[in-house]
This record gives structure tokens, sequence and C-alpha cells, in this order.
């Protein structure tokens, strides 16, 4: 059997002068995989997304694995070029006066050059759907238009992963249906944080549910969503 | 955000005009000329004033601003411009047009003082317009482009970026506190004071949410790549026209300050 995609071993953190974020977490997830992250508001969902890609770095005795990388201060850039993280805010992603500036934006930075990088926009573009709008300014856009363009910046580095927080908190339901086809037509490793169980059903075929900074359940989503014990005791519903 | 929300903030024309069509760099060059050729004319030089104005005048038609609009867009500056110059017709020395006495102080104003109020006013109007014309002709990412070739610094341009960005965010961010704030306080009575509370409270929160969402913003720099220099590939080409546009625009600004020196000669 392959290397898994994403090991996390033993992670505790905690974010100065409060609780403990995370308490000794270990979640492996394997190439191609599309697992769901659901717990209630403060149970560590988005404090283990930003483990991934180095934003934040766990205590001693712990390690954080990507694509065979250990995260640490040597590898963030090689890391950062693995894990591709959208935020639940689009307006904290696109930062750029263009859609295409924006998309352009990691590709970029990568030091590519510029055929390739017009290329990668290009193809970013297309996979969201969203190709005609690259001259358009983000404050333009419509909220679930800039979610598609949020992923798209990620999508142009090429990441083998993909993280996303919350992703369809505040749109539609047509941008919410639109989200979810597009998220399952992408070949990448997904860790998705959510409380959309709806989109967890359709989305992930195996979830993992963390409250108060424990993992307390990892299997398959059909089983754990259809528990209602487990799911009220976790103050989550049932989809 | 709604359209009607951002309306005041878009100042861009959709066109097709030859200003449109210029180069943001000559056009970000004409305007500061414009605008040097404006403030430094001395005060009775009226001749060069017109000339100016004539200039103005033609750019805007050029380009195919709608005047009522050019006119009502540039008339915001006039307070600003009115209160800084406002002590002149006081201060200066000249011939006494009117005096008056209040509460034991002596106003007078002199004709030299008027006059010099009068073309301060005029100087900045002039400005605000050209400056006007030059917002409403060029699309933003392009004026930041033209900036960042003039070798304008890039913290400087990152700036403006990041304004312009995120004005809209925050204005909607504003707009949205202020709502929530109307729907708890029904009815009148309020006193100033309070009024200045939560205005107060209002711009303290608003402050704290920017600061949150720009170590956010920062995070997704770095998570792109972003190691301290904001790259591009948008390039911009200077053409035939440009050339012609920068040939005929400083000839005019060079007969406007020619007309200036000689009407200030004669006076003087």
């Amino acid at each position: 059997m392959s290397e898994p995609i994403i090991r996390v071993e033993h992670v505790s953190f905690a974010y100065s002068d409060s609780q403990p974020a995370l308490i000794d977490l270990s979640l492996v997830v394997d190439s191609g995989e599309k697992v769901a992250l659901v717990g209630p508001n403060g149970a560590g969902k988005s404090t283990l997304l930003l483990h991934l890609n180095g934003t934040l770095r766990p205590n001693n005795g712990s390690r954080v694995q990507v694509g065979g990388l250990e995260v640490a201060a040597k590898t963030l850039r090689a890391v950062r070029a693995k894990v591709g993280l959208v935020f639940q805010d689009p307006d904290d992603q696109l930062f750029s006066p263009t859609v295409f500036e924006d998309v352009a934006f990691g590709p970029l930075h990568m030091g590519l050059p510029e055929a390739e990088v017009r290329e990668r926009v290009a193809r970013a573009m297309a996979a969201v759907g969203m190709v005609g709008y690259e001259d358009r300014m983000p404050h333009h856009l419509s909220l679930g238009e800039r979610k598609r363009i949020a992923i798209a910046t990620v999508l142009a580095m090429e990441p083998q992963i993909l993280v996303l927080d919350e992703p369809s908190a505040g749109l539609d339901p047509r941008a919410r249906r639109r989200l979810i086809r597009l998220l399952q037509g992408l070949p990448q490793t997904m860790l998705v944080a959510s409380h959309d169980m709806r989109l967890v059903w359709d989305l992930c075929p195996r979830t993992a549910i963390l409250d108060d900074g424990r993992l307390v359940a990892d299997g398959p989503t059909e089983d754990l969503l259809r528990d209602e014990g487990l799911m009220a005791a976790h103050g989550l519903e049932c989809p | 955000m709604s359209a009607g929300q951002t309306a005041f903030l878009e100042r861009y024309q959709q066109g097709t005009s030859l200003v449109h069509r210029l180069d943001p760099r000559l056009k970000l060059l004409a305007t500061l000329g414009f605008v040097v050729a404006a403030t430094s004319t001395p005060p009775p030089a009226w001749p060069a004033l017109v000339l100016l104005a004539g200039l103005a005048w033609g750019a805007i038609g050029l380009a195919g601003i709608p005047w009522g609009q050019a006119l009502r867009r540039s008339a915001i500056a006039l307070p600003f411009a009115g209160m800084v110059a406002l002590s002149l017709p006081f201060t200066q020395a000249g011939q006494v047009v009117w005096a008056r006495s209040l509460w034991g102080w002596e106003l007078t104003i002199t004709d030299a003082g008027l006059l010099l109020f009068a073309t301060i006013l005029v100087k900045a109007w002039l400005s605000v317009l050209v400056s006007g014309l030059l917002v409403a002709t060029t699309r933003f990412p392009d004026l930041l482009l033209g900036l960042q070739s003039l070798r304008v610094p890039a913290a400087l341009t990152a700036t403006i970026s990041f304004m312009y960005r995120y004005l809209f965010v925050l204005v909607d961010e504003a707009l949205r506190m202020r709502t929530a704030r109307e729907a708890r306080s029904v009815g009148t009575g309020r006193t100033v004071l309070w009024r200045a509370r939560v205005l107060g409270g209002l711009i303290g929160s608003l402050f704290i949410r920017s600061y949150e969402r720009s170590e956010r913003i920062y995070a997704a720099m770095l998570d792109r790549g972003y190691a301290g220099e904001i790259r591009s590939l948008t390039r911009l080409t200077w053409q035939r026209r440009d050339s012609w546009a920068a040939l005929a625009w400083g000839l005019a600004l060079l007969g406007v300050a020619l007309v200036a020196r000689l009407s200030s000669l004669r006076v003087g």
C-alpha cells in the first residue's frame, strides 16, 4: 500500500491564553480520499486545517506530513505548493484588483514562466466554470462566483491536496449545488470542514468528527451521519 | 454588495474614446503636468486659467463624459479648497473693500485677498476636474499598473491596491453595522453625545474586524507563495497615438505656462 498523503500524529495545540484547541489528534488520509471534518463550533476544525499547510505549527513530540513531506519551517514553500487552502470568506482569498491576477498570483510566486502561468490560469478557470471572468474585479462578483474563483486561485497551483473551510457557507441552494458538483469532479484529495451535512453526505465518503479538540469518530459517512445518538452527542444533526 | 452602494466609489465609465484608450502612464503624467501647471500659475494670470479650463473642457469632451456629471463630481472638492483658502481674503495686504468690527476684532477684506481666494478655488477645481477625468477613463487595475511602471514604490501601490479592493468590503461591513444599530435604536430623543459614542464604538469594531481580516489576507498570500514582492504578468504597451497625445498635451501646457508668464510680467 502506498504512503498516505496526509499523516497527522499526536498533534496538540493551544492558542496563547486559552483552552487547548487540539488534544493529541491523529488522522491519516490516503491519496484521492475526500474526507469531511465535522463538529460543533470551536471543536478545532479550522485549527487542524491550518496545521496542514504550516500556518500553525504543532508542539514537540507530534508531526504533520503531507505528500511525504514533513511540515517544518524549511519545507513550508514546498508544503504550500502541495496543499491548497480555500478560506471560508473568499474576500480574504481574493486580494488582487482583477480575477486574472488573483488566479495567476500563486503560479507567479512559484516562479513559473509566463506561458506556463497563463496556461494554468486558463485551466483553473475552466475547471471552476468561470472562463470569461478574467478581467472582472472581485467586488463585482456574487458570493458563489467569488467562491469558485477562490478555488481557482488554489487549483492554479496544482496542489495534490485541497483543504476547504466551510465551502458552502452563505451560498443559496443553486450556487451550493453547483459548488458540490464542482468539488465532486476534482481529482484532488480533499479535507472539507463543514456544518453542511448534505454537502458532507454528497461529497465525502468518509467523515471525521471533532469535539473539544479531540477526534471522537472516524468512519464511513453513511454510518456516522445515520447514527442519531452519536450525532446528537456532539451537537450535530443527521442530514 | 448591491450596485447602489458601490456607485459612489466606482468612477470608471465604460467607453472607447481616444482618452479611454491612451496609455495609463501617459494619462497619469498628463494629469500631474496639468495640476503642476494649474498650481504654479501666478494669481492674476486669468488668461492662463482660461486656457487650462479650455484644455480640461476639450479632454472631457473628447472622452465623452457628460459635462453635468464632470462638474458635479468635481464640485465636492470646493468646500475643502474653500476651507483652506478661507483666511486669504482677510489677511492679504491691498485695497480694503469690506470692513466690520466683530467682538472687538477688526475684520477687513482686501481686493488682493479676494483675487487670491478666487484663483485658488479655480485652480483646485480645475485640478480635481482633470483628476476626475483620469479616474473616469482608466480602469483601476490599469491605473495601478501605470503607477507601478512609473516607479512609484511598491509599498505604496500595494497599499492603494488593497485599499481599493477592500474599501467595498469595509463599506459593506460598516453599512451592515449601521443597519444593526438602527434596528435597535428606534425612536428619537437620542443626544448627540449618545450618537457620538455609538459611532465611536462602530469605528472601533470596524477597525478590529479590518485588523483581523488583514491577518487572514496575509495568511492567504503566504499560502500562495508570497515572499515580500508582488508579481504581475500584465504589461502596458506604448502606442504611436500615446506619443502624439503626449506631444500635444505637453505643448498645450507649455503654452499655458508661457501665457501665465507673459500676463504676470505685464501686471508686475
